[in-house]
């Protein structure tokens, strides 16, 4: 083994002086690390257009976060009049005037569903808005920024202060800056366990020491979540730790809107004196601006990047140097990469938000839409569940009269008492009592059961018939009732079940 | 075996010294973070151990200075449990059945209640739902033994049947067979005639004379026409409702041998709310009368 790789040697360098001019793109030239430190990123301020829009989605996205659960929503007397609240003891979500029973749980598959598609969509033709914008990391992260920036300063006076030594001025800085996260992570946390219960009770009941042990820990959870990942963690996150960065691509093609840079125009870059002249040159003027805005550090000239988040605020960073040194703004600019091809051949760009994709996501979209909406105004307020007793599956009575037990669950989605009227289909004589109801029914006359307000009634139900009446071992049946007075109906099937004939 | 430990170039770490066909061997620390986790865990189990159960002995164990214990636990939560039902089961405790049975308060909680005594104490031999098998009554049917009202009820299972307690059902059937009481023709002729009473004698001649062997030993109990007894627990015999099977083999036995079987009186070992709730129970599983 060691004769063998002592020979293969000289043969190896032979081969490799031979091709020295060959080189593939991954050859190693030194031994990289496999980890890297990570380098603290510090964006400057910049205003215009995008960053403008950032604030309007930032303002929008998180009022409607923390008022969310303050919004009031009458929905009569004995119901919850909070108008978002996931009530999980009580096995209820309410959204506005819409409520949820667990066993419709299939609605918060169609959000998802929903929320995947939209994604897509809007992935496909704007690039990562949703990163840029909407997602919550960015949201919070920027509201950390902006904090960060009115006590500690801009840029470059955040990295002279961490590059000075701990004095008491410093340790004040820092100091203030935590504090304010922390408190707004703690109203982020705090905001969050309000929509799992009436918001001002347990607000009472946090500042007096009362509430639930679970709404301490998820207060405290996510107020150490939001204070790690939008104060420390930041663009960490959507390079490391979010999948989405990572099949984004598939979502893309080159007639998706994304932030680039225009380098058929800026290339070759470099610095320029005022009046000298742009031939033969780019128009970047390597200024960096576009780099010390980044919120994830990255220099956008590199092309299309995974850290790249597409919030544009390059743009705007450029947009503000470019009209400075008397050139055309946009250098860099929301366009799609096969626009960049043509206006770099100087053929006219042209937009195509209609492709196959796009339609695909769209129509998909649009059909799931139809679905949730038609499910919602279809919903049942009623519904009946038929449990057939097992032990004993069937009893046979002194009268030779075969009886059979089932539980009858009938849910109330009302927030009225109602009372039903419950039949049967496929006996031709029947009878039919509940334990501790004095109320009977038979094949003339249905059986009155009542179900108290938003509630599930559970009855004990037997069911006796002659044995002339079945069918067999087991005979088909269908219960069915019908509330008295909108003469909403529903069915569940089961069986009757007696001895071999 | 080491040989030389030399410094990497190109890492700048020790190797350890070991060699395997020219391969060598880096001695990278341990990233710190991971050895202060590993010196914490060898803390935590060494504080573990002084204050939970930990060390055995030869002939027990310690048992940690904070003095915990699974079983404690187990002992501290059922009596948690048990005071938590101790309102609603000392109201039962109290209040008599019939007014148990119109309050769906009570009556709820008697009948989980009562399921959960009849799951621990009674599903063997009754089986579950009271469904009942050989020699073991269905307690869902409306053919009762000892009679099918909540009071009968709540008197059978708190003093049983043929058993030592002073109130416990008593009724013996005798031996007819094995006590020479009836001939062997008598006893054929007597289960024709119980069959008889269900439509399914095969032998009418033998049925007919059967009636007088009936009305003479056996209708002081279950009465002419097999319609049965609950006084004296003399099972119906006319209803298609079997305790121990239908087919004449079997009558033949039961007249044969007779059938006594009891049943423990369960006031000798629940509170009388479990009683109650048992009774209650019972008699909700559709046959009650």
């Amino acid at each position: 083994m060691m004769a063998a790789l002592v020979h293969a040697e000289p043969v190896r360098e032979e081969a490799m002086a031979a091709n020295s001019d060959v080189e593939g793109v991954r050859a190693p030239h030194a031994p990289t690390p496999l980890y890297a430190n990570r380098v603290k990123v510090y964006p400057m301020r910049i205003d215009g257009a995008f960053r403008r829009v950032k604030w309007a989605v930032l303002a929008f996205c998180l009022a409607l976060y923390y008022l969310g659960p303050w919004l009031r929503w009458s929905r009569g007397p004995g119901a919850p009049d909070q108008a978002l609240l996931i009530d999980l003891p009580g096995r209820r979500a309410y959204f506005l005037g819409i409520e949820i029973w667990p066993q419709e749980v299939y609605y918060l598959t169609g959000l998802l569903i929903l929320a995947a598609i939209g994604l897509f969509l809007a992935t496909s033709l704007l690039g990562r808005v949703w990163c840029g914008y909407a997602c919550p990391q960015t949201v919070w992260t920027d509201l950390f920024m902006l904090v960060e920036r009115l006590i500690e300063g801009d840029r470059t006076e955040r990295m002279r202060l961490d590059r000075r030594p701990l004095s008491p001025r410093k340790a004040g800085r820092k100091l203030a800056k935590h504090a304010a996260w922390l408190l707004i992570a703690a109203a982020t946390g705090g905001a969050w366990v309000f929509y799992f219960q009436d918001a001002p009770t347990a607000v009472r009941q946090m500042a007096t020491f009362s509430a639930s042990t679970e709404t301490y820990f998820f207060f405290a959870l996510f107020t150490t979540t939001t204070y790690l990942l939008a104060g420390w963690a930041r663009e960490q996150v959507c390079t490391y730790m979010c999948p989405w960065p990572r099949f984004q691509s598939a979502m893309l093609d080159e007639q998706s809107l994304i932030i680039t840079y225009e380098a058929w125009r800026g290339e070759p870059r470099g610095s320029h004196k005022q009046g000298a002249s742009w031939e033969g040159r780019g128009d970047c003027v390597d200024c960096l601006k576009c780099v010390a805005v980044c919120p994830t550090g990255i220099d956008i000239r590199d092309g299309q990047q995974l850290e790249c988040i597409g919030c544009g605020l390059c743009i705007d960073a450029c947009n503000t140097v470019m009209p400075l040194v008397g050139r055309p703004g946009n250098l860099i600019t929301f366009d799609t990469l096969a626009n960049q091809q043509a206006r770099a051949q100087g053929k006219a760009a042209q937009y195509r938000l209609l492709r196959p994709r796009t339609i695909v996501y769209a129509s998909v979209l649009a059909v799931v839409c139809a679905i949730m909406l038609g499910a919602l105004l279809m919903r049942a307020h009623l519904g009946i569940d038929v449990l057939h007793e097992r032990s004993p599956l069937y009893v046979t009575l002194s009268n030779h009269e075969i009886r059979n037990g089932y539980t009858i669950k009938i849910l109330n989605k009302t927030h009225a008492a109602e009372t039903y009227a419950l039949t049967l289909r496929g006996l031709r004589a029947y009878s039919m009592s509940v334990v501790g109801n004095p109320a009977t029914g038979d094949a003339n006359h249905p059986l009155a059961l009542r179900a108290e307000p938003d509630t599930v009634a559970t009855y004990r139900l037997y069911l006796t018939a002659p044995r002339a009446a079945l069918a067999g071992e087991s005979t088909p049946l269908t219960f069915e009732i019908e509330e008295h007075v909108t003469r909403e109906a529903a069915a569940r099937d089961s069986i009757f079940l007696g001895p071999e004939r | 075996m080491p040989t030389k430990i030399e410094k990497d170039a190109i890492t700048g770490t020790d190797t350890t010294g070991h060699e395997w066909d020219g391969i060598k061997e880096l001695d990278t620390p341990l990233p710190k973070w991971w050895v202060l986790v590993f010196y914490t865990t060898i803390a935590f189990a060494a504080v573990y151990s002084i204050l939970y159960p930990s060390w055995p002995w030869l002939n027990g164990y310690f048992h940690g200075l904070i003095g915990y214990s699974t079983r404690a636990e187990v002992d501290k939560g059922l009596a948690a449990e048990k005071a938590r039902m101790a309102p609603m089961a000392g109201k039962i405790g109290a209040a008599p059945l019939a007014q148990i049975e119109k309050d769906p308060d009570l009556l709820n909680f008697a009948i989980a209640g009562g399921h959960a005594a009849f799951a621990e104490n009674c599903v063997p031999c009754h089986g579950l739902g009271g469904a009942g098998s050989k020699g073991y009554p269905n307690l869902a049917d409306d053919d009762w033994l000892w009679g099918g009202d909540l009071d009968n009820i709540y008197k059978t299972v708190a003093f049983g049947v043929r058993n030592a307690n002073a109130n416990s059902r008593q009724g013996d059937m005798p031996r007819f067979g094995a006590d020479g009481i009836l001939k062997p023709e008598q006893i054929n002729d007597a289960a024709e005639f119980v069959l008889s009473l269900n439509g399914k004698s095969t032998d009418a001649k033998a049925a007919e004379r059967g009636q007088q062997v009936f009305a003479d030993n056996c209708a002081a109990c279950h009465g002419a026409k097999g319609e049965g007894n609950v006084e004296l627990g003399a099972k119906q015999l006319n209803n298609g409702i079997w305790l121990y099977g239908g087919d004449k083999a079997t009558i033949v036995q039961t007249i044969t041998y007779a059938r006594n079987s009891s049943m423990p009186a369960w006031s000798e070992r629940l509170d009388p709310a479990a009683i109650k709730m048992l009774a209650i129970y019972v008699h909700s599983l559709g046959g009650g009368k």
